[in-house]
């Protein structure tokens, strides 16, 4: 078990360390011209003058060798020194830090109501009995996966905020202004979640166990909770990753469109900016935290599904020599 | 119990009244009105203590039959005619709620597959509690009655057993599980939907056993399904024949075998390894030489399991064997003792870990890619399973032309009457040329599976399970083809069995694995006669039928 | 017993009943036998067609001028005439809908083709070839997927500029992991099929294999990404144009149409709504022939 931790932990860091190198490659070695992106943002509009150049070029390190200037970057980053925001004048670390609170809360309250509205639906349309509703059940989470998160979030404005005033349609003060955004970020992962439960229950509703725990005179209820909710929800953890990335992802949207503080408005901003530096540390702190999500999931998984943690199972040697 | 569903008034039952009356039932799928029958008019009742036994291929619908019986049929399934009756009530048209009731203190299931039968995240002892307290057993005692049921199933060390998950099981055991499930409801009959098999045939024999003291001892019905007419034979008070939905004979067992009054029961018997005609295998021919040499051949596994430690099986363990021209060799074992293994690296699928495998004096095992290939012009596989090894996507012509293709021997044309040739030789029509497998049977698969295997014309044909994914009626026609070709063209065979009754019939020399190792080979003739290692007599004791076949002799 | 008797050549088993037919077309048929039967796919497919249509040849659906100014017929509500209202400089917003298909379409076949492309390539050869090719790929592949892919397309957006054909480039090596993996697994699946291992004994040598097995084979559930991607990439492209970074203003794509209407959303919410009801709608249609193209594969 410690092997295995070990292991996953040291994968986890690889991987990391892996999607800064891809940001950096993107960021600093991909555009011909780094420096007169950055000069832009630094403010003047005209025709940058060599001492400029020469200032951004020393600050940014850009007259050292591509591989130097990665080196010095990363073993900043190590420290968690994203460097300073080209557009704000601030350090992007300070900048994550006070950006981060209202978009943990909002991703946080996206993530339960994914869960409800995601499980839910897919308990509902595994278990009714009427066909049409099974079938518009089985059919409605992809309506929510194909309607565009800006479209979503402006229709519960239009219908919540000024038809029935219900909920504020923007800003980031208190409970009620978090209720639109979070449901606007959870329709879409619902719709993901609520897909893959459904094809897990129905795929072990299907299986021959089924019809054992049946045949032993249990309610529809017990089966469906005790014996197929279960076996479909452990693969349906594998990818918690996703969702969370996804739900941050549409963070960048849903804060925009409701003008909210946090990470994603300020990823929208950083990018209309150009402001390299910011852009990073943004998109390194989500792949940290779908890293983080995904290193949980594989320690907690052994511990959820009895099969994984088999040394020398049968299964390992069953592909030898099928059973006739 | 009985609130929410209409039953009809309780009969006090006297003992002979049948626990389970199936009357003139029909059942269908799809849509109301065009729906295809699978079980018609069929009539069937089974008495306290009887042991009736339902037999019949793939598609007879013999499990179809017991799903009703358990209302338990599967989706899109409907009962079109007739009525059930479960112990005195009705419940032709019980919905799921009602049937519940009756599944347990009525009927119990004891599945197909115990591989996939028992739920894998769930530990073995609550499975079996779940169906216990169904009965109303007060919490403090499940515990214990779990534990008894499951030793009542001849489980052993249930105390254990019961804390564990079904993946930790081997076969036998779950399948024991299984039958402690449904013996925990304590029901009047029970349903065995092939309880066996997909279990080896010394395992198989022992589940079937223990079933038969079960029934004995409790006074309980059984209703066995079951593809295998030895097993019935063996093992039944009465025995019902089905074919194509339909009942075509009941009645005593004994009395069917010995004189059967329907001509598919004549046919199943005939094919019936074990019970009908005796087939001899192909006459040797003059010459004697070694095609292929097994020399001190040794394979071991790595598995590297989820917590990153690696294991080593040795999955064949020092094994020597000699093939001779123009005879058959069978390799028998029950699974995992490495039989498959010794033909894949025969193959060149697999390397050997240490050993050779000499074919014609060349070793296959380091023979490099391009020697490999000219060899392998030479010696042919025969998949297991018909139905996975052709490509879905190809006609019948392009499988079968397709090692010409490879080797580049001859043109579109000549191939075209190449394959044609061949399918003549496998009894195939020339009109299936244009067929694609969906469109086959099995049996057909199989054939085309073996025109493939011969287009190159090779010396040596390795045969994995050649017929066991087939019913019965078929594998003796494909076992036919085989002695067939191999008279008509002196090929030689490797052939990987676990039955027995199969290599008794077309084998001239027989190895018994175990473990990997080799322990008992010589004359097949020889080795039934006189089997020395305790596994040959337990596998020779396992074959169904041969209580027929004595009382016959 | 003789050898004539073993010789005896039994009667097979009788044909199944497709026998008389004319196999080789049956099988297709069938499919579109049952695709014809399933309305629902059939308004997907009308509704895909009219939209990569519009984007062709926009002048067969509005034949107005999407720039046309009309200000005294500013915020008009939808009606017969202006199909989907007119914005606050009065232009037809059905007008501009339909020409913007032009370039959101251009841009999600440029992210999808790219995805397709290269994800293709690194699955097949990945899954096919395996060992230290395969590790390597699927480690990138890993990386790749360790960042959501929008904000991937961010960085990306971000280094190179903003336009459509970025915004596209951005979208497409988003999707490329994820169809890599499809594709992989497929391969991976489909080689240790026994039929493929049975052509390879019978002497079939590795591209044989390649082209004729396990390509045919696999390509099944990767043609159904593709198309759920096309979805995807609609909705991808159009998030990044939402949020200002695709073509610059008088140009209209589908997701600047809806910014654009965004801030009159009070009293014109059409302006904002039918354009993203319109786009909903592409990608559900594409959801639906993806998941029908599935559901016919499970069956065969």
């Amino acid at each position: 078990m410690v092997q295995y931790t070990a292991r996953r932990v040291a994968q986890a860091i690889a991987v990391l360390w892996a999607a800064y190198t891809v940001t950096f490659v993107v960021l600093y070695a991909l555009p011909s011209d780094p420096v007169s992106i950055l000069l832009n943002q630094a403010g003047g509009t005209g025709r940058p003058s060599a001492d400029q150049v020469a200032k951004i070029q020393a600050a940014y390190g850009f007259d050292d060798p591509i591989v130097v200037q990665y080196w010095h970057h990363l073993v900043d980053a190590f420290q968690l020194d994203f460097g300073q925001s080209v557009s704000r004048g601030q350090s992007v670390t300070s900048l994550l830090a006070e950006n981060l609170p209202p978009t943990i809360a909002l991703t946080a309250v996206a993530l339960v109501l994914t869960t409800l509205i995601g499980g839910g639906l897919a308990f509902l349309a595994t278990y009714v009995g009427w066909r049409p509703l099974r079938s518009f059940l089985h059919r409605l989470p992809a309506v929510g996966v194909s309607f565009p998160t800006f479209w979503v979030g402006l229709l519960l404005i239009q219908l919540f905020s000024f038809s029935l005033g219900w909920f504020p349609a923007t800003g980031s003060g208190g409970v009620s202004s978090l209720v639109l955004p979070a449901l606007t970020m959870s329709l879409p992962t619902s719709g993901i979640l609520a897909q893959v439960l459904i094809r897990g229950l129905d795929d072990t509703l299907d299986q021959a166990h089924i019809a054992t725990a049946r045949a032993k005179g249990l309610s529809r209820l017990t089966i469906h909770t005790k014996h197929a909710l279960k076996n479909a929800s452990l693969p349906a953890l594998t990818i918690l990753g996703v969702l969370v990335g996804a739900t941050v992802t549409n963070a960048v949207v849903a804060e925009t469109v409701f003008s909210r503080l946090g990470i994603g408005r300020l990823a929208q901003q950083a990018v209309l900016a150009q402001d390299i530096p910011l852009v990073q540390g943004i998109v390194v702190l989500a792949a940290g935290v779908f890293v983080v999500v995904n290193l949980v999931v594989d320690l907690i998984y052994p511990l959820l599904d009895p099969r994984v943690l088999q040394p020398t199972s049968s299964r390992s040697l069953a592909p030898l020599e099928v059973a006739a | 119990m009985a609130l929410t569903f209409t039953p009809a008034p309780v009969v006090a039952t006297p003992t002979d009244h049948p626990v389970l009356e199936i009357d003139d039932l029909s059942v269908g799928f799809g849509p109301k009105g065009r729906e295809r029958r699978v079980v018609e008019n069929l009539t069937l009742s089974v008495r306290p203590g009887q042991v009736v036994a339902l037999v019949g291929e793939s598609g007879s619908g013999k499990s179809t039959t017991a799903h009703a019986a358990l209302g338990l049929l599967p989706a899109g399934g409907r009962i079109v005619g007739g009525r059930i009756t479960l112990g005195g009530h009705d419940v032709t048209h019980a919905d799921d709620k009602a049937f519940r009731h009756h599944r347990g203190p009525v009927v119990g299931l004891v599945p197909q597959d115990p591989m996939v039968a028992l739920n894998p995240t769930m530990r073995v002892g609550e499975q079996v509690a779940e169906a216990v307290r169904r009965r109303g057993v007060p919490k403090r005692s499940v515990e214990v009655e779990v534990v008894e049921v499951l030793e009542r199933a001849g489980v052993d060390n249930p105390v254990v057993k019961a804390r564990q998950y079904p993946h930790e099981l081997s076969g036998g055991q779950r399948q024991r599980v299984l039958i402690a499930i449904a013996l925990a409801g304590k029901p009047k009959l029970l349903v065995a939907d092939e309880p066996t098999s997909a279990l080896d045939a010394t395992v198989q024999r022992r589940i079937l056993d223990h079933l038969d003291r079960l029934v004995a001892d409790n006074g309980t019905s059984l209703l066995l399904i079951t593809h295998d007419l030895g097993v019935a034979v063996d093992r039944a008070d009465h025995l019902v024949v089905m074919s194509q939905g339909r009942i075509v004979e009941q009645g005593k067992p004994a009395q069917i075998a010995e004189s059967p009054q329907h001509e598919y029961t004549q046919r199943l018997l005939d094919a019936a390894p074990g019970l009908g005609r005796v087939r001899r295998p192909a006459p040797v021919p003059p010459v004697d030489d070694v095609v292929l040499r097994f020399d001190g051949v040794s394979k071991e596994f790595t598995s590297r399991s989820g917590l990153g430690s690696r294991s080593r099986a040795r999955v064949l363990d020092d094994v020597t064997l000699d093939v001779h021209r123009g005879r058959t060799l069978a390799l028998v074992g029950e699974s995992g003792s490495g039989k498959t293994t010794a033909l894949r690296i025969a193959m060149g699928l697999e390397r050997p870990t240490s050993g050779r495998v000499l074919f014609d004096g060349v070793d296959v095992a380091s023979s490099d890619r391009r020697s490999l290939r000219a060899l392998r012009r030479r010696f042919q596989f025969v998949h297991q399973n018909p139905f996975a090894a052709l490509d879905p996507k190809f006609s019948v012509r392009d499988l079968v032309a397709e090692p010409l293709e490879s080797f580049r021997i001859g043109d579109r044309a000549s191939r075209t009457t190449t394959v044609s040739k061949l399918l003549d030789q496998v009894a195939l029509p020339a009109s299936y040329l244009g067929r694609r497998p969906a469109e086959l049977s099995g049996g057909q698969r199989q054939r085309v599976a073996i025109a493939r295997a011969l287009a190159l014309e090779p010396e040596l044909l390795l045969l994995d399970e050649p017929v066991s994914a087939l019913d019965v009626s078929v594998q003796a026609q494909i076992l036919d083809l085989l002695v067939d070709l191999q008279s008509e063209l002196g090929l030689t065979y490797v052939l990987v069995s676990h039955d027995l009754a199969v290599v008794a019939e077309v084998s001239h020399q027989l190895a018994v694995l175990d473990g990997g190792r080799i322990v008992e080979s010589g004359p097949t003739q020889q080795v039934f006669d006189h089997p020395e290692h305790a596994l040959t007599r337990a596998l020779l004791a396992a074959v169904p039928g041969l209580s027929l076949k004595e009382a016959g002799a | 017993m003789t050898l004539a008797d073993a010789e005896l050549v039994r009667p097979i088993t009788p044909a199944p009943p497709t026998a008389d037919r004319d196999e080789t077309s049956s099988r297709t048929r069938q499919t579109a036998h049952a695709l014809l039967r399933r309305p629902g796919f059939l308004i997907a497919v009308a509704y895909v067609v009219l939209v990569i249509l519009s984007a062709i040849a926009p002048r067969l659906f509005a034949s107005g001028d999407p720039t046309q100014t009309e200000p005294k017929d500013k915020f008009l509500a939808p009606s017969l005439h202006h199909l989907f209202g007119t914005d606050e400089l009065g232009r037809d917003l059905f007008t501009r809908m339909v020409h913007g298909s032009a370039l959101s379409v251009e841009a999600t076949a440029i992210s999808v083709g790219l995805a397709v492309v290269a994800g293709l390539t690194i699955g097949v050869v990945s899954g096919y070839a395996g060992g230290w090719a395969d590790s390597l790929l699927m480690r990138f592949v890993d990386v790749l997927l360790a960042i959501p892919a929008l904000l991937l397309a961010l960085a990306i957006v971000t280094a190179l500029g903003f336009g459509t054909v970025n915004v596209a480039i951005a979208v497409g090596v988003g999707l490329t992991p994820g169809f890599a993996r499809v594709t992989r697994a497929e391969v991976l699946r489909v080689k240790t099929l026994p039929y493929v291992e049975a052509a390879r004994s019978s002497g079939a040598g590795p591209l044989r294999v390649l082209r004729r097995h396990i390509l045919p084979n696999s390509w099944g559930p990767v043609a159904v990404l593709a198309v759920l991607d096309f979805g995807t990439a609609i909705l991808a492209v159009s998030s990044l144009s939402f949020l200002g970074f695709g073509a610059p203003p008088p140009e209209a794509e589908w997701g600047s149409l809806v910014a654009a209407g965004r801030t009159y959303l009070v009293t014109s919410p059409w302006l904002t709504l039918l354009p993203g009801l319109a786009v909903g709608a592409a990608v559900y249609a594409l959801n639906h022939i993806g998941k029908t193209f599935e559901e016919l594969q499970r069956w065969h």
